[in-house]
């Protein structure tokens, strides 16, 4: 079983909370931390971003991040050396890198994937990759055991569902508004029916991310959805204490411990 | 100039279904965007055979643009350069002074016809921008148009011009603040309000459909080229010479040709520096394959994947990726693609200018540099096409201060 099944199965009633970080933003030697920092918070899913140029799909918090990162040269090969680094002290939480075709396809996609399952990588998420275009990455990534995750969104039809769904593997992410990360204009009521639809497609998970910024915005999707991703809240926290690094990572560990304790008792009041 | 490389017809062939131009092009966006695109296809393929929307098309062609626009004989630069006789093909005169508006009245027809009521646009040197907000104002629709923070700075009279027009121009600040940055905030808009809003690309990039409906909406200057050499000069040209950024008036004056192997064609990219010296503009002679802006196409990037900074004395042609079909006419053979410098393009902006009393684009300065060095090979039976795709009037700040003049 992948480490993403795995935690998806061990979590019993518990939604998941997947939080999701640039690597090396604000600084190459705060990410490892962090990522530690963020599982004892209550994160039982790390996405790591890798910058890229041009972040076309992002929203303004991920773009800056993503600038900052590359302005210390972080690319995979030192993100590969970080998920290695963290997998010394935690051999559980699943490590999902989320970026841009272009610099995996610029290492090749064979090599890119063998040394991301090499590092203790378990899944990628490509996206600027739709179905159609990803066999090549695909199958790299499957022959290394790694599980690719799509998206679907509000304009996904039930068709691109079924083919989305089929090349699918880990969990399906739901993207909760028409927009860049970061946008705030969460309508819960058209996410639940859409995870609906999504259900009849899959049996994978399903998480929803794209807009959702606090306890009270994870609670109502975390009794919707199986995982509930946080991006762009967490990196805000980072980027309102650029001088103060360890208060930014402390505020981020903060929110993800916030988030967690809405999500649960969300959960709990839905079961009780 | 005999090319063997066309031994099968390549008019109407490219691109396959998902916007294959053999291994570039393609669809590579979010999958918010996946549905809007094939929508949009379906509809662009409806309406190009759609005779009352060609008529329009074509009606709005010749009295709102001003087509068919001239093929003049540049006699006296002939003359002085010793060989072929030139032909320059007027775009500048079209209304908005460049190409860009073939393509923007095209796509602003089928804004129309989908019931979107809300144009955005990106743009480099501002002629596309301009163009878009011209056909928004004409429509009364609202347009909103992306402009790296750079380019306002030295394109401020196309700025101006599209604010008088209605349009919101919005200076894009993130990464190198030039016309790639445009294009990753526009496709940002979009994604936010696709329901109601066209986005009009320019250029022959971006994701499938877009590569082949502005080829479509640009081969106007082919096909009346084609009329106008066997009218005027009672046979096809030897060669075309058309500047290269993304690409979208040399796809437009190629295109109707490339099943004709008797006709060489030439793309030429922005040199900057010197293309030896890294800061150019020149993905076709200096890039490799990549996948940027929804499409795989030869880019300028890093050994690890990140875009790199381009530079040229043009705005428009400053943009590190190009048209995925012209990445495919270079691999196979039919076209060739050389690069020249601003140092030279600067030169045959002057030389245009005082032979011809023609004021050229900066853009189009690259094109005519290169035919002053082909058209000397060439015989004086023999006839040069180049595409003249806009006027200078926008440049005449930055070529002022290069010469050391304020205006």
């Amino acid at each position: 079983m992948s480490r993403i099944a795995a935690k998806f199965s061990a979590l019993g009633p518990r939604k998941a909370l997947v939080t999701f970080i640039t690597a090396g933003d604000p600084e190459p030697g705060v990410t490892v931390g962090l990522m530690h920092g963020m599982v004892k918070a209550g994160a039982d899913i790390i996405e790591l971003g890798v910058p890229f140029s041009d972040p076309m799909a992002d929203g303004p918090v991920i773009q800056r991040a993503s600038e900052r990162a590359l302005a210390h040269g972080v690319g995979l090969v030192e993100i590969f050396a970080m998920v290695q680094e963290f997998r010394r002290r935690d051999a559980d939480t699943p490590v999902v890198l989320m970026g841009y075709l272009n610099p995996m396809e610029a290492m090749g996609c064979e090599v890119f994937a063998a040394a991301a399952a090499a590092a203790g990588c378990d899944g990628v998420l490509t996206v600027d990759v739709p179905p159609e275009e990803s066999a090549e990455l695909v199958g790299a990534l499957r022959s290394h055991a790694l599980d690719p995750i799509f998206l679907v969104a509000p304009t996904t039809s039930p068709r691109r569902m079924g083919a989305i769904a089929g090349q699918a593997s880990g969990f399906v992410y739901y993207v909760s508004l028409k927009g860049v990360t970061g946008s705030a204009a969460l309508d819960v009521d058209s996410v639940a029916r859409k995870v609906t639809e999504i259900r009849e497609h899959t049996t994978l998970p399903v998480g929803v991310g794209f807009g959702i910024r606090d306890a009270a915005s994870a609670a109502r999707v975390a009794e919707v959805a199986d995982a509930v991703v946080v991006g762009s809240a967490i990196i805000g926290c980072l980027e309102a204490s650029l001088g103060d690094t360890a208060r930014g990572v402390a505020d981020a560990e903060a929110l993800v411990r916030s988030l967690r304790e809405g999500m649960d008792a969300a959960v709990s009041v839905a079961a009780g | 100039m005999h090319n063997p490389a066309v031994t099968e017809h390549l008019i109407g062939q490219f691109p396959d279904a998902r916007g294959h131009f053999g291994p570039y092009g393609g669809l590579f966006v979010s999958e918010t965007l996946m549905e809007p695109l094939e929508e949009l296809a379906a509809a662009y393929h409806h309406y190009l055979e759609d005779p009352e929307f060609l008529a329009e098309l074509d009606d709005d062609l010749r009295h709102y643009v001003g087509r068919p626009s001239p093929l003049y004989h540049a006699r006296r630069w002939s003359e002085r350069l010793g060989g072929a006789r030139i032909l320059l093909k007027r775009e500048d005169l079209n209304h908005t002074g460049a190409h860009k508006v073939n393509n923007t009245v095209g796509q602003a027809l089928l804004a129309r016809r989908m019931g979107k009521t809300r144009i955005i646009a990106e743009t480099g040197a501002g002629q596309h921008g301009v163009a878009s907000a011209t056909v928004a104002a004409r429509l009364g629709l609202e347009c909103v148009v992306y402009m790296g923070a750079e380019d306002i700075e030295r394109q401020s009279a196309n700025v101006y011009r599209m604010r008088l027009l209605g349009a919101r121009v919005v200076a894009v600040e993130s990464g190198s603040r030039t016309l790639k940055d445009a294009l990753n905030e526009a496709m940002r808009d979009w994604v936010a309000n696709v329901d109601d809003t066209f986005y009009i690309i320019g250029t022959v990039a971006g994701p499938h459909p877009y590569p082949a409906m502005v080829r479509d909406f640009q081969s106007v200057i082919g096909r009346e080229v084609r009329e106008q050499m066997l009218a005027q000069e009672g046979g096809l040209p030897d060669a075309l010479v058309a500047c290269v950024g993304g690409g979208s008036n040399a796809i437009g004056l190629f295109y109707p040709f490339l099943d004709d192997p008797d006709v060489a064609i030439f793309g030429v990219e922005a040199g900057g520096s010197g293309v030896e010296t890294g800061r150019h503009a020149a993905p076709l002679c200096a890039g490799r394959p990549g996948v940027l802006h929804g499409n795989r196409t030869y880019l300028m990037e890093d050994d690890r994947g990140q875009i790199a900074a381009t530079h040229s004395i043009s705005a428009g042609l400053d943009y590190p990726g190009v048209g995925p079909e012209h990445s495919w006419l270079k691999d196979s053979g039919r076209a060739t693609y050389v690069a020249v410098n601003d140092d030279e393009a600067l030169q045959a902006f002057h030389d245009l200018t005082r032979i011809e009393g023609i004021i050229p684009a900066l853009e189009t300065s690259h094109a005519l540099a290169y035919a002053t060095k082909l058209a000397p090979t060439m015989g004086r039976d023999q006839t040069l096409v180049i595409n003249l795709s806009g006027r200078g009037d926008k440049d005449i700040q930055t070529v002022a201060r290069l010469d050391g003049i304020t205006l």
